[in-house]
């Protein structure tokens, strides 16, 4: 039994061609086939699709979308099973290195060379890359041991292999904190998990489980000031931030660590889009879409973490079914409904995507506040509209639904959405 | 500068503590992003009362979290001729918090040969907690 | 004891001096061995510089400088077409924000014009704004000079030590020199030198140890001079910054540096730095807060949009400088040992003329030179997959599917260009990434690293574990304690 079927014969046109499987991709799939695009081609760079899913061992999958929690390969291994029911090409190990204005789809792989497919509809589901150490610019040496946490999950998970034996974190985004229980569970020591903002990036539930379970401590307001080492890491300095988030060097404190794990933040892998020439959002870093996922070039779609970074992979396949669905929709000739209302963000919203909808229509509209709201929140949603909310913090996304009722009423085409401490409203 | 969220463990029990005292446990709730700060009032394993909740699950999860906490535990273990080393498992079924360790190292070590397939048991009973241990990835065997 | 094999020449140091220098000794019927104490050539202030071939109109011609600077310049274009390392002429612009800066321009054109530089002609504000929109509004006048290019200096370091080996000379790395015997009673005896591997006799010694120059000098008893490191930082901001400038932007110079510049780097990224600061410590690579802030300051009065936010990398490296703030080059008191020290800038710039310069040294101290009638210029030039047209790269992933595999994205470097690598000689991960690029892009390879790892270790036929970043101590990764005796087998991938 194979696990993957793989295409080595590609045909010269697809109906939609999806570049990635991983949750987004391989949902979009599923979607414009039942939606009725005949032939599909889902493009991955991997040996075997499910991409980040793959490495992610850990429960905390499937709770939206199969009902059951349970861990990322098994989420990737279920979607792969409705992906093959639904005769669906798939081409690992491929890269998609362009895609035309005209939607001339240029791939490579070593089963089939460069080549060029035809699509009625491409629908952008690459994902995130991690930050690194160059973006939050760390100054000191340059030795080995310093790792994006991604990179670190990949060689424990898959591989086998350690990347030290104390290990500090800098930054409490969820990756980060997930691998301080793999690397303390497996018998890296760590010393600490270090967060700049005064408050954890990651998910309560990671906090808990994954540094309070294990006795690691979290620095909160705390940052990665220098690295020591000429060949490998040995020394890193520590130090708290003031309120313009600058090190305090005379109260820092140095660790003698071999591994530094980067865990600060995902950005949507999205260079694909930017090549299009599509309208990118400066604060996502991905492309703007409408309700339908499509981007600002009429049969691009994209959808999950190359839109934006997403807290669950549940949302980013719920995400791509609307891609999908739209994209086949598109190619088939069904009728599209006008994307007439602008969804803009307000007070306290760094961004909301979908950048538009249509105001005919049901849609989700997920958004993330800029900063934490710890006890009850209102959302206002335009000049009419409340929504409560038990509190709203950057680390978890917020996701409301709006309907035709509300959106018919939006004045002037737009609706703002703010989210404000429930009590400053109150008069 | 360690942050006041990571003060959740018990209090030391002091031997000095006459038995069926109340104590308070402070723990923190995972349901939603409000992160409430629990405190559970309790006679060694019985509750008394849980304070700091803003809902029912909260309430629910104070009490469970005191008197049984069980958490998900998943690792991997070596797996030969596959294409990679490493085999993701995991326990079926949430395990006691305490017995995380020792389901990891009870899996230290193993080899299984490829192929494998998603729920393929690789350790029945792990460390007598009546959950087995299941592979979560199909891994075929290469070459 | 005294082994009956005495080389001709042995070059301490593998750096862009060492590896030019054997390159040209290659030429002739020559046993020449070159030393380098790193895992691999270039590792030292070679590979971390601002990559940068200078116009020739910047330094003294009183000076050594000043006097290789232009020939070197002239030098490297004739190495990039036997070679087909990184090199572009992409000139540059040497501009005056103040009236005051006027006559630093009209002297350094001068001196340019005195070395016999071409092409250089003076801008005002207006042909400035045409050929570079975005540089400030404050400079005022320029001269252009279109002989400077930009070079990827480690690459160029790698290939012209593989052209080196393959004409014969034997390039040993990881191997110090730790000792040099002291002069014997007969004058005509070899130079007897020892590395931790092997003790090794020679006629000559040339001294090309960078910045520990003034240790190897003292080592032969001929300490003269000493080497101190100046350290410039370097910031590279991302790829989707290119066109930003399309030319070295050069302020006018100060008394210890040319400034901070913003140069579009061969590869298409904007480089700005360096800085200039002395350190005790020659091995102090660390960038520093203060190095960035100065960085971006000067910077910005060049080009007010360039913002902090854009790094992508950041580096460090040392120059060596000499107590003569010149280059020190040529014999020395003790028969056979020849310096080839201070090489501070324009110290890349003029290495094929100082290479030139020590074959010529060596001569009048009795070297005899008879021309090989083999001697091969060429190498191979690696293929750049992520710039050939469509055809060329359906033609080439036809031949061999390691060129329709992708390992770096950000650079599109294909398996094929790394595999390459590796059976030219990558021993380590940067090592790899200064011959491919793979890892240089925006991403800082979070997801090529591990595929490089494989292929390094597959084709060198090592473990993983083994592997190190840049050699020495920089180990990467570790076994799990679990790790069962003999490792469990794994499949091709597919």
């Amino acid at each position: 039994m194979t696990v993957t079927p793989h295409t080595r014969y590609l045909a010269s046109r697809y109906d939609v061609v999806i570049v990635g499987a991983g949750p987004a991709g391989m949902a979009a799939a599923v979607a414009a086939r039942e939606r009725g695009a005949e032939r599909i081609l889902l493009v991955d760079r991997e040996a075997d699709p499910g991409g980040i899913l793959l490495q992610c061992i850990h429960a905390g999958f499937g709770l939206h979308v199969f009902d059951e929690e349970i861990t990322g390969p098994e989420y990737a291994g279920r979607y792969l099973e409705q992906v093959l029911e639904h005769d669906v090409d798939i081409l690992t190990d491929a890269y998609v290195m362009d895609v035309s204005p005209d939607l001339r789809v240029k791939l490579m792989s070593p089963d089939i060379g460069v080549s060029t497919v035809d699509a009625g509809a491409v629908v952008l589901a690459m994902g995130a890359r991690e930050r690194t150490r160059g973006a939050i610019r760390i100054p000191g040496d340059r030795p080995s041991g310093v790792y994006t946490a991604g990179l670190a999950q990949k060689m424990v998970n898959l591989d086998g292999y350690l990347p030290g034996r104390r290990a500090a974190i800098l930054g409490s985004g969820d990756i980060g904190l997930i691998m301080a229980r793999r690397l303390a569970l497996e018998g890296v020591e760590v010393v600490g998990v270090f967060e700049l903002l005064p408050y954890a990036s990651g998910l309560t539930r990671n906090i808990v489980q994954c540094l309070h379970d294990l006795d690691i401590p979290l620095h909160l307001s705390t940052t990665v000031a220098a690295i020591h080492g000429r060949d490998r890491l040995e020394r890193i300095t520590v130090a708290p931030v003031d309120d313009e988030r600058q090190p305090q060097l005379d109260a820092g404190w140095d660790l003698d660590v071999d591994t530094l794990l980067l865990s600060i933040g995902l950005i949507p892998d999205a260079e694909l889009a930017r090549t299009l020439g599509v309208q990118m959002d400066g604060v996502t870093g991905g492309p703007i879409v409408d309700g339908c996922m499509e981007t600002t070039r009429p049969g691009v779609f994209a959808a999950g973490n190359v839109v934006h970074i997403n807290d669950l992979a549940d949302w980013v396949s719920q995400e791509a079914v609307v891609a999908g669905d739209a994209a086949a929709a598109s190619v088939t000739g069904a009728q599209r409904p006008r994307q007439d209302v602008r969804i803009v963000p307000g007070d306290n919203v760094a961004y909301v995507v979908p950048h538009t909808v249509a105001s005919d229509g049901t849609h989700t509209l997920s958004f993330r506040v800029r900063r934490p709201i710890t006890g009850p929140t209102l959302l206002r949603l335009g000049d009419v509209h409340r929504r409560k909310l038990r509190a709203a913090v950057p680390a978890e996304m917020v996701t409301v639904k709006v309907g035709p009722k509300l959106l018919e009423e939006v004045r002037d085409d737009v609706l703002r959405i703010d989210a404000v401490p429930a009590e400053e409203v109150a008069t | 500068m360690t942050t006041d969220l990571h003060d959740r463990a018990t209090p030391e029990p002091e031997d000095a503590t006459p038995q069926g005292d109340v104590e308070t446990h402070a723990y923190l709730c995972t349901g939603c992003p409000l992160g409430c700060r629990l405190e559970v009032d309790a006679i060694d394993d019985e509750v008394v009362e849980v304070r700091g909740f803003s809902c029912k699950k909260g309430e629910r999860y104070g009490r469970q979290e005191h008197t049984d906490p069980r958490r998900p535990v998943s690792t991997t273990v070596w797996i030969e001729g596959a294409a990679i080393r490493r085999a993701p498992v995991r326990a079926a079924d949430s395990v006691p918090r305490d017995q995380i360790r020792d389901v990891v190292e009870a899996l230290r070590g193993l080899i299984v040969p490829a192929p494998v397939r998603r729920g393929d048991v690789v350790l029945r009973d792990v460390c007598g907690t009546g959950v087995d241990v299941i592979v979560t990835r199909d891994l075929d065997r290469v070459r | 004891m005294t082994g009956p094999h005495v080389r001709d020449v042995v070059i301490v140091g593998g750096g862009v001096v060492g590896v030019t220098l054997a390159r040209q000794l290659a030429r002739y019927h020559l046993d020449v061995l070159l030393l380098e104490r790193d895992a691999e050539v270039g590792f030292g202030v070679s590979k971390a510089n601002s990559g940068i071939i200078h116009s020739g109109m910047h330094a003294d011609p009183d000076t050594l400088k000043g006097q290789l600077e232009w020939p070197g310049n002239v030098g490297w274009l004739e190495l990039r077409d036997d070679l087909g390392f990184g090199f572009a002429q992409v000139g540059e612009l040497l501009v005056a924000l103040s009236e005051e800066e006027f006559p630093t321009l009209d002297a350094l054109e001068a001196q340019g014009e005195r070395k016999g530089v071409p092409g250089m002609t003076r801008w005002d504000q207006a042909t400035i704004r045409a050929h570079q929109p975005n540089l400030s509004r404050e400079v005022l006048a320029a001269v252009w000079a279109p002989t400077a290019g930009v070079i990827n200096p480690y690459e160029a370091v790698l290939l012209i030590a593989e052209s080196a080996a393959h004409n014969g000379v034997e390039v040993a790395t990881d191997e110090p020199l730790t000792a040099i015997d002291p002069p014997a009673d007969d004058p005509g005896a070899p130079l007897v030198l020892h590395t931790p591997q092997r003790r090794i006799a020679t006629r000559f010694v040339v001294n090309a140890a960078g910045l520990f120059a003034d240790e190897v000098a003292r080592m032969a008893g001929v300490g003269t001079f000493t080497i101190t490191g100046r350290k410039g930082e370097e910031y590279l901001l991302d790829r989707r910054l290119a066109g930003l400038v399309t030319s070295i932007i050069f302020p006018c110079p100060t008394a210890t540096s040319k400034g901070t510049l913003i140069t579009p780097t061969f590869d298409g990224t904007i480089m700005v730095g360096p800085t200039a600061e002395a350190t005790d410590d020659k091995l102090d690579t660390a960038t520093t807060p203060d190095g960035a802030a100065q960085v971006f300051a000067a910077a910005r009065r060049l080009v007010p949009t360039i913002d902090e936010r854009d790094v992508i990398a950041e580096f460090a490296g040392v120059r060596a400088v000499a107590d003569t703030e010149d280059f020190v080059l040529g014999p020395t008191a003790r028969r056979g040992f020849v310096n080839a020290a201070g090489i501070q800038s324009p110290g890349l710039t003029a290495a094929p003329a100082i290479a030139d310069h020590l074959v010529a040294a060596l001569a009048s101290e009795g070297l005899e030179l008879r021309e090989r009638d083999d001697f091969v210029p060429e190498v191979e030039h690696p293929v750049r997959f992520s710039v050939l047209p469509d055809e060329e790269q359906a033609e080439l992933a036809a031949r061999d599917p390691r060129f329709a595999r992708l390992v770096c994205r950000c650079e599109l470097v294909t398996e094929a260009e790394i595999t390459d690598a590796i059976d030219r000689g990558a021993r380590t991960l940067d090592g790899l990434k200064f011959r491919t690029r793979a890892g240089m892009g925006r991403c800082q390879g979070g997801f090529c690293t591990w595929h490089c790892l494989e292929l390094l270790a597959e084709r060198r036929g090592c473990a993983l574990t083994d592997l190190t970043k840049r050699g020495g101590d920089s180990w990467l990764i570790r076994d799990r304690d679990d790790a069962p005796p003999t490792p469990v087998e794994v499949g091709e991938r597919r």
